[in-house]
């Protein structure tokens, strides 16, 4: 039997470039900024191919949900190194639920051994569809890996948590998050994208896969975070000493 | 009537400071009856604490020797089987609620927040979204909202003068073996927990190493201060990973923040917006941290570190 790593990634606003917001409350401004594919869901695929690489597995497919333009982050994750791609169709505004739920079917379709995401979108920030993939799928959840090691039927996974380094078994087949220091992704050669233009892209709908839903959330609107008030600059330690002292802050 | 129902982290044997957080959450729903609801191994103690909190209706206690370490796998069905009574379920948005929540919203098929800022009506909530860049105002239409909290951005309740009623629930879902706890290793334990105390005191890249950093540990023990760190900082080894504050680490809301040669990547300021006041020690004058420090100083570190150490002596 085929061992397969199905790959989730998302497209979201480049990360790297400051963030603005509408004053009139509609939402950040896009218009402009580029696009690129989230980090996390970038060392997903970075361990995937790893994982690939040392003989684990033997195939790495990814899979997005969205508008057309996300092709072009499965094309990087071709070029990457991933053997085949899906591309489920949608332009609605996706809740992680309908995420969860769209990726059940690609994991009925495919029957991965080890599912990958990122721990969280750094857009919208949910940080949600990995569990709820987990919890519909009936199957283990490893969140904030920062180190997998498989073995015949199990994975075990030491995650990041807010006390230190937990380490669990997990049976397979079973969802896996990344965590930053998970590993450092490759960089694409350009030979690279150009061989990964003849990889299989599988474009798909939501009709095709029967998925209907119906948005609960509702973004009323988006405003920019509430400023501090300005600072001031202190020339020298005693300086600073005296403010604190001033403001109670030492004694 | 909101029928709201907290989900209570404690180590085994004391609650958490953010189960009171997160309860202050829950408090803010309007005319709600609050449950906490405590998964533990042996819980009964834990819920006393809880019966004490301000404002609670009753508590409800999981006893389950499955509970000696939280997992998720194990908790997230038992929790859904409780949450279809409720209109509201909250858990802190630690890695302990933020790994549970999204598993045992999905088996009911509930909508979950991340991160919940603040509260405005029953059905109305504010969150960041974009690393703290940006604030989002969302209206839900569902049976059941799931939501974490940032606690952070919350007061923790009081306690009250009389306890409430303790209950114990026996789940009907039996529990899972496809998950397993290993082991776990970290917890700086003698030090200032990073979430709950009063001062932080953090260093970024430019150390240069973990010996120089031992300099920031001084500096926290004169002040009584937790220990916190950069990215940098934790990916060049100078300290362990659950010391990161920002984005991907955690988001605390000291009175006193100390960033010392610390950039201020949106990232790691994404986890520090909620401090009372912050300080910024960095040799470059355009650094972005000094745009949000309410005191900077433009300095070597390891100039004015000797003089530090002496004034908060
Ligand atoms: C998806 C994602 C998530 C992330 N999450 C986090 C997160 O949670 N937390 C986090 O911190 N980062 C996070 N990062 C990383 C973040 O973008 C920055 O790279 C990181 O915060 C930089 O750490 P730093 O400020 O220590 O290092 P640098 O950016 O290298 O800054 C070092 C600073 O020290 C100053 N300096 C150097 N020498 C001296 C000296 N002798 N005296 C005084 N000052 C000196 C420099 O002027 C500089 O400003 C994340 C990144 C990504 C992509
Ligand atoms: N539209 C999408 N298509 C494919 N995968 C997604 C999508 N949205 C989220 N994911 C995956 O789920 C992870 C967590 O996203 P989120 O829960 O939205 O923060 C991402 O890192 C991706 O791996």
């Amino acid at each position: 039997m085929t061992m397969k790593i199905l790959v989730a990634v998302t497209r979201v606003l480049d990360y790297s470039a400051p963030v603005r917001v509408h004053a009139d409350g509609r939402g950040v401004v896009t218009e402009g900024v580029s696009r690129a594919m989230n980090p996390f869901d970038e060392i997903a695929i970075e361990e995937a191919l790893r994982i690939k690489e040392r003989g684990s597995a033997d195939e790495v497919v990814v899979a997005t949900i969205g508008p057309s333009a996300c092709q072009q982050q499965l094309r990087a994750a071709l070029a990457m190194g991933a053997d085949s791609a899906i591309h489920v169709e949608s332009d609605a505004t996706l809740e992680p639920l309908l995420v969860a739920r769209i990726l059940l079917k690609l994991v009925e379709r495919e029957q991965p051994a080890i599912v990958m995401l990122g721990k969280q979108a750094v857009d919208r920030d949910h940080g949600q569809t990995g569990q709820m993939l987990a919890a519909l799928w009936g199957r283990p959840q490893a969140t904030y890996a920062s180190e997998i090691v498989l073995s015949e039927a199990t994975a075990r996974v030491t995650r990041e948590v807010d006390e230190g380094l937990e380490i669990l078994d997990v049976d397979l087949p079973a969802v896996i998050t990344t965590d930053l220091r998970l590993n450092e992704p490759r960089f694409i050669k350009l030979p690279a994208i150009l061989k990964a233009k003849k990889k299989p892209l599988t474009a798909l709908t939501l009709n095709e896969l029967g998925i209907e839903y119906e948005s609960r959330i509702k973004v009323l609107r988006v405003d920019a975070p509430p400023a501090r008030p300005p600072g001031i600059r202190v020339d020298n330690v005693q300086e600073l000493i005296n403010v604190l002292k001033d403001r109670a802050l030492l004694r | 009537m909101n029928r709201v129902l907290i989900v209570a982290q404690h180590d085994g044997d004391q609650l958490a400071s953010a189960t009171a957080k997160t309860l202050q959450c829950g408090r803010a729903i309007p005319d709600a009856q609050i449950s906490i609801v405590v998964f533990a191994d042996q819980g009964n103690l834990l819920a006393a604490q809880a019966a004490k909190l301000e404002g609670i209706y009753e508590v409800i206690v999981v006893n389950d020797v499955a509970h000696a370490h939280p997992l998720a796998a194990v908790i997230a069905p038992q929790l859904a089987e409780l949450a279809v009574e409720y209109t509201h379920v909250f858990a802190p948005a630690t890695t302990f609620g933020k790994d549970l929540l999204p598993r045992a919203a999905a088996l009911i098929g509930a909508v979950q927040l991340s991160d919940i800022f603040e509260v405005a009506s029953a059905t109305v909530f504010r969150r960041f979204i974009h690393a703290g860049n940006a604030l989002e105002t969302v209206e839900v239409n569902a049976a059941v909202i799931f939501g974490t909290v940032r606690v952070a951005s919350f007061v923790a309740a009081n306690s009250a003068e009389k306890s409430v009623l303790v209950r114990e629930y026996v789940p009907k879902v039996s529990s899972t073996s496809h998950t397993r706890f290993v082991s776990i290793s970290g917890k700086s334990a003698d030090r200032p927990d990073l979430q709950s105390a009063k001062y932080v005191v953090a260093g970024g890249r430019a150390f240069a190493s973990a010996e120089n950093f031992k300099q920031i540990y001084e500096l926290a023990n004169l002040l009584g201060a937790a220990v916190g760190a950069s990215r940098a900082a934790v990916d060049s080894g100078f300290v362990p990973n659950e010391l990161q504050v920002g984005q991907t680490g955690k988001t605390i809301a000291p009175q006193l923040y100390i960033a010392i040669g610390i950039s201020g990547a949106i990232q790691h300021v994404a986890g520090i917006k909620d401090s009372k006041t912050i300080v910024a020690i960095n040799m470059d004058a355009d650094a972005p941290i000094f745009e949000i420090a309410d005191i900077g100083l433009v300095a070597d570190l390891f100039d004015v570190l000797p003089e530090l150490k002496r004034a908060f002596k």
